[in-house]
């Protein structure tokens, strides 16, 4: 078990270093010069080598790519002297827009997308796992092919095109939504309900249909297995046929893709979050991509990678809880 | 009352299972007749497609979706066929047990073996603790020599061998002390020297408890073994049947000759095994 953990970890750190690695050399080789960026319009040759030497940009590769991983981990500082900066770990630069440090523009963002991604992912687990389970028990009946009919819609709709007609059907022509404001949760409850309850319908359209078709399909496929016909043989009803033989193992792997979807979801949601205007980390991407503010950009980059990360070796570990067959090895 | 001594355990009649196809009902198993008297055991043979299986669903009420079936199945006077749902489920492993082929894929991974073979006796026998269902899958496990029980009540099914599990399976329907255990080729899966140790077992529960066996199989050395009546099936209908040595001794048709001629012996010359050409398969 210990060594599992340890070649998970040792596994992650790898997977991390390389995304790292790879965003910087895309940076590094195929931006334009940050420095000229920064300078702005009327600007000396002087003024941008001093931003350069400011930046750390005029060291050579490995050594830059060094700074930025050092400043991870240690923090690292930015120009000498009296016009030293001091950013501490996990230091991922200042934005060249706005000079602000960019893991404090991310802090800041990221409650606003963890509470899209949680709403969007408890509304996606009801509707996908409830819907795929109704479907199962009513397999070829009325029910079942409109819930079937009904995910393959919501697979095909576009967030955008979902996002933007809810947001024209709900809030402007039925007036059933308030026109969203931006407050915290303990001013007005009710306002930031209804100020999430659109994106989290959006986001979780297409989740739910991918985990209804999924539930359903594990669902139909367990309850053939012969351990299911084993557990009627022993005379057990319907329902604990249902809930302890079919349920289990059919839930099993939706653990696994939920554990992924849901910490992909963390690091923001581009789309989303940029339609209804919500300031999250998804925003903050996409606004910065327009900008080209490299250091905010890369810094998302790497907290998606590794929110995904985690995620998976959360999902691994709770697998070896729930299958035995992870867990303990054949000793027989 | 005298009577129920020699009133059979199992008696079918006219047992017919049709499944609904495009083109008309297919019949698996035909008008089929026999019965099981108390305590014997029956083997039903037949090659794969014969029908056995379907029969011992159908007597168990387990037929997949859409099947129809017809006839009478009385077991130790009631109707089988007759009952609801519910109470087909309360005779299911308490008074007739299964025991399937592949006892791997029977047994639900998720689950030790332990809580598998108490869940049926805590579902059947009401206000039964979980402490007392444990002690009931220990002692069934040693029933079946399954040694160092209280070890293994705790282990999953991935963590025991091909024959292991089998007695695992076995002691899930001793636990419940069945009067009918149906056996659906047990053997076939595992290895000769297992095969061997798996059919002792049956006899010698069967010895113990005096339930009924039926043991359905394509192997004519395994029925041999073990039961006292044999019914030989094919294409779903009955081809003949009776006690078991008459039938080894003197098959009355073609067809059972044939099965007993695919049996090698030690005795046979070499070279001279027969199999079924395809003009006796076409008959």
């Amino acid at each position: 078990m210990i060594r599992f953990l340890v070649n998970r970890l040792l596994g992650m750190a790898v997977v991390l270093f390389l995304v790292c690695l790879f965003t910087f050399v895309i940076f590094f080789v195929l931006s334009p010069d940050p420095a000229v960026q920064i300078c702005g319009k009327n600007c000396s040759v002087e003024a941008i080598d001093q931003i350069r030497a400011n930046l750390g940009l005029d060291q050579p590769f490995w050594a830059q790519f060094w700074t930025f991983i050092s400043g991870l981990f240690a923090g690292r500082t930015y120009g000498t002297g009296a016009n030293m900066i001091e950013c501490a770990a996990p230091c991922l630069g200042y934005s060249f827009q706005s000079s602000q440090p960019v893991t404090d523009m991310i802090l800041q963002r990221l409650p606003v997308s963890a509470t899209v991604a949680i709403g969007a992912a408890v509304l996606w687990l009801l509707a996908g796992v409830g819907g795929g389970l109704i479907s199962a028990v009513r397999e070829g009946r009325f029910a079942d092919r409109f819930i079937t009919g009904l995910s393959l819609t919501g697979m095909s709709i576009p967030n955008y095109v979902l996002g933007l007609s809810l947001q024209f059907l709900l809030v402007v022509t039925l007036g059933w939504l308030p026109f969203p404001q931006a407050v915290p949760f303990g001013e007005d409850p009710a306002q930031w309900f209804a100020n999430f309850l659109m994106p989290w319908i959006v986001l979780s359209i297409g989740a739910a249909a991918v985990y209804t078709r999924l539930t359903r399909a594990n669902v139909i496929e367990t309850l053939q297995e012969n351990y299911v016909r084993t557990a009627r043989a022993k005379g057990l009803s319907p329902g604990l046929v249902w809930r302890r033989h079919a349920l289990r193992p059919a839930l099993t792997p939706i653990v696994t893709i939920f554990g992924m979807d849901f910490a992909g979801l963390l690091g923001g949601a581009l789309i989303t979050e940029t339609v209804f205007g919500l300031n999250g980390v998804g925003k903050l991407a996409a606004d910065s991509i327009t900008k080209n503010d490299q250091p905010v950009i890369m810094g998302v980059t790497l907290l998606a990678a590794f929110l995904v990360v985690v995620g998976n070796m959360v999902v691994d570990l709770l697998y070896t809880t729930i299958d035995p067959r992870v867990r303990v090895g054949s000793t027989a | 009352m005298s009577a129920t001594e020699t009133q059979a355990l199992l008696r079918v009649r006219g047992l017919t299972v049709a499944f609904p196809t495009a083109r008309g009902n297919v019949d698996v198993v035909k008008s089929l007749d026999f019965d099981l008297a108390r305590g014997s055991a029956l083997g039903i043979v037949g090659e794969s497609g014969s029908g056995k299986s379907m029969t011992s669903l159908a007597v168990m009420g387990l037929l997949p979706k859409g099947a129809i079936r017809t006839g009478s199945i009385e077991f130790d006077g009631t109707e089988l066929t007759a009952l609801r749902e519910r109470e087909m489920q309360s005779i299911r492993g308490d008074r007739i047990a299964m025991i399937f082929q592949d006892p791997l894929s029977s047994l639900n991974p998720y689950y030790t073996v332990g809580t598998q073979i108490a869940e049926a006796y805590r579902s059947h026998r009401r206000g039964v603790t979980r402490r007392q269902a444990r002690a009931v899958a220990i002692e069934a496990m040693e029933r079946v020599h399954i040694r160092d029980a209280a070890r293994r009540v705790d282990h999953y099914p991935h963590q025991f061998s091909g024959g292991m599990r089998q007695r695992v399976m076995i002691a899930m329907t001793l636990s419940m002390e069945p009067d009918l255990i149906i056996a659906d080729e047990p053997t076939t899966a595992l290895d000769v020297t297992v095969q061997a140790q798996i059919l002792d077992l049956l006899a010698e529960i069967r010895a113990d408890t005096g339930a009924g066996l039926v043991l359905i199989t394509h192997d004519l050395a395994v029925v041999s073994e073990v039961t006292d009546h044999i019914v030989v099936m094919r294409d779903g209908g009955l081809v003949e049947q009776g006690a078991a040595e008459r039938i080894f001794c003197d098959p009355q048709e073609a067809y059972t000759r044939m099965l007993l001629d695919a049996v090698p012996r030690i005795d046979d010359e070499i070279g001279l095994l027969r199999t079924m050409t395809a003009a006796q398969e076409d008959r």
